[in-house]
């Protein structure tokens, strides 16, 4: 290979503007890809991040009541109507034991459970909807970290003490140490202390959610001794829906993942990725074709040089591999260039996202195996732009080629 | 009888064929050149010199008829084979020089052995530099083509050919452009591997003051050989 690698080299620098044609070609070529999957990748696991962060990655919850004819025994007037029930809260059966069978299972990394409902929440004339939440505090900040989220007060969930968002709170006039009294369905009602003030940063959640512990949730919803879920985070959450379904096979249970319940997002994130991609691979195929057609003419003017080696005794693979390896050589030099160039772009965008909002809007996914693998992709396909005009060049006659003046 | 080193069986060449301007250029042509022989080859523009020389070269292939080098009949060879031999056992000087001009005087010496091997020994290095001191380009060795002259040039190109120590060296008009005291020059070098290493020689001249310093003079005309003397005294 040394006198394959030796002309290869020496053929490149000889035609020095061909060469830097190319290489700023490709170069372009991968610091647009290597930004553009930065950029997008790092969008996305933002978004994920940030739906993740409030959410549990699998909820277990007990089956949903079936429909069935109304025809209970305290409802007087029989009808034949089917009808979808309105659902009652339900606790998932047995739900200590399957808490310690899932802190058993290697991939779930998180384990809690929770009781929750609807309730109105009263502070004087102020009255809102909310969703009681009840859980064990330990175990729950391991799913959705409320106590790293704490705006006032302090993040205690003991006996009557509870948390609220802050917008329920501004909704309600209430701020730490204020009392605000529950009512549920079934006439049951109770004070409790506002002990602090998160914000998710959700909307819905910091209207709506009121933390508690679980004893007195249980109580306000009925279910004394119940959970109505269990939240669970698992070590890859794209693994999330086959340890859903495996959790279901194996403890017979009602196992939801995130990515069933936002499935939406997880098709708009597959579109997206659909169509970098293809933007992606139209850089790619673009920047091919650039490299094949300056090497096809670089065949041409060298047919001359390309009929002297060949009388000199370079057999045909020598001169294909001598025309492959200027593909790869420029495709290498072109994606480090390019690589550097993607680099300064993406800092100079995390610099600007930082100048505009005081914190970078969400960080750019620069991994190495990104600078690696378009490093390698540059140099395969200069490679395989490479082909055509390496045979052409390996096919070249002898007499004919230096007959070409 | 020894195994020639060069034997034409018949040897035809045609250009263009199956198009109109289908021309036979060598009407079947036989010779034989034996080992350590010393030849010129002479004959009018267009007679078909260089369509020959490229057929022995095995640059080309002949229409028809064969064509044996060493014995050994190359016709059936693949391109491989044939570029094989053609680096190894023959050193070719063409009519016009070809260098590669990305590459020193003493590189384009060493190409046939990269070609063969890849990177040359420090003992081809020494050769390829004494054959350029022997063909007086002692202080040239470290330029490129487009800094030498036309003879200088065509020197070099001899120098290369001599490089892989052929058994047979093939040159056209090796000494065109160069004045006569360095063409007589150039001609002493071919007659001394001829004499010191056994170099069997095939050389295309116009020049009929340096055919007549050949020992065998090989006359074509029109495709065809019309004379072929071995100079008496000088026979071997
Ligand atoms: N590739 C080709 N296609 C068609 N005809 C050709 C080709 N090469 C050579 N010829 C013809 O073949 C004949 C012989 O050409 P060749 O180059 O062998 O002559 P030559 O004896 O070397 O002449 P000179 O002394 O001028 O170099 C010429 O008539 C030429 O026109
Ligand atoms: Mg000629």
């Amino acid at each position: 290979m040394w006198f394959e690698w030796t002309l290869a080299v020496r053929l490149l620098r000889e035609g020095r503007a061909q060469t830097l044609l190319i290489i700023a070609g490709i170069a372009v070529g991968v610091s647009v890809i290597v930004f553009l999957t930065a950029l997008i990748s790092g969008l996305q696991a933002s978004i994920i991040d940030r739906t993740l962060g409030t959410q549990a990655h699998i909820r277990i919850s007990a089956p949903d009541d079936v429909a069935r004819p109304l025809r209970e025994a305290d409802d007087s007037a029989l009808s034949s109507r089917i009808e979808q029930r309105a659902q009652r809260l339900r606790s998932v059966e047995q739900w200590p034991l399957l808490v310690e069978e899932l802190d058993r299972f290697d991939e779930v990394t998180a384990v809690s459970p929770i009781v929750s409902g609807p309730a109105l929440a009263r502070r004087g004339a102020a009255n809102r909807s909310v969703a009681l939440v009840g859980m064990e505090p330990e175990r729950y900040t391991r799913i959705v970290p409320v106590d790293r989220e704490m705006k006032t007060g302090e993040f205690r969930v003991v006996g009557r003490d509870i948390l609220i968002g802050t917008i329920l709170a501004q909704d309600l006039g209430a701020s730490v140490g204020e009392r605000i009294r529950l009512e549920t369905g079934g006439g049951r009602s109770d004070v409790f202390t506002v002990a602090g003030i998160f914000e998710l940063g959700v909307r819905d959640l910091d209207q709506r959610i009121v933390y508690m512990g679980m004893k007195p949730a249980q109580a306000l919803l009925d279910l004394p001794g119940g959970a109505t879920g269990v939240d669970l985070r698992v070590r890859e959450i794209f693994d999330a829906e086959a340890v859903a379904q495996r959790i279901q096979r194996r403890l017979g249970t009602k196992a939801e993942s995130w990515m069933v319940t936002n499935s939406n997002l997880l098709d708009a994130i597959a579109a997206q990725s659909m169509s970098t991609n293809l933007i992606k691979i139209f850089v790619a195929i673009s920047a091919a074709f650039g490299i094949a057609s300056v090497l096809a003419v670089s065949v041409v003017q060298r047919s001359r040089e390309i009929g002297i080696l060949r009388a000199m005794g370079t057999r045909r693979p020598q001169v294909l591999r001598v025309f492959l390896l200027q593909g790869a050589i420029v495709g290498l030099i072109g994606a480090a260039i390019g690589s550097l160039m993607a680099g300064g772009l993406i800092g100079f965008w995390q610099a600007m996202g930082l100048a505009r909002s005081g914190r970078g809007a969400f960080d750019l996914m620069v991994t190495p195996e990104l600078f690696i693998g378009a490093t390698l992709l540059a140099a395969v396909i200069g490679m395989l732009a490479a082909v055509a005009p390496a045979r052409r060049a390996a096919r070249l006659d002898p007499v004919e080629a230096m007959r070409a003046t | 009888m020894t195994t020639a080193v060069l034997e034409l069986l018949e040897l035809r060449k045609s250009y263009g064929i199956g198009t109109p301007v289908e021309v036979e250029v060598l009407h079947g042509l036989d010779l034989r050149l034996e080992p350590g022989e010393f030849a010129a080859l002479i004959g009018p523009s267009g007679s078909g010199k260089t369509t020959l020389l490229n057929l022995l070269g095995l640059l080309d292939r002949p229409t028809s008829g064969d064509l044996l080098l060493l014995g050994q009949p190359t016709r059936e060879l693949d391109d491989d084979a044939r570029t094989a031999l053609r680096g190894r056992r023959m050193g070719f000087v063409f009519q016009f020089h070809h260098l590669l001009p990305a590459f020193t005087a003493t590189e384009n010496v060493l190409m046939p052995v990269m070609a063969a091997s890849g990177r040359p020994s420090p003992a081809a290095i020494r050769e390829a530099e004494s054959l350029l001191d022997a063909v007086g380009l002692a202080d040239h060795r470290h330029k490129k083509p487009a800094e030498l002259s036309g003879g200088q040039q065509q020197r070099v190109a001899i120098a290369r050919a001599l490089m892989p120590n052929p058994a047979l060296l093939l040159a056209d008009e090796p000494t065109g452009n160069l004045d006569t005291h360095t063409a007589d020059e150039v001609f002493e070098l071919f007659r001394r591997f001829n004499r010191e290493r056994g170099l069997t020689v095939l050389v295309v001249t116009h020049d009929p003051r340096l055919a007549e310093r050949c020992d065998r003079e090989i006359k074509l005309v029109d495709g065809r050989i019309v004379s072929d003397e071995r100079r008496v005294g000088r026979q071997r």
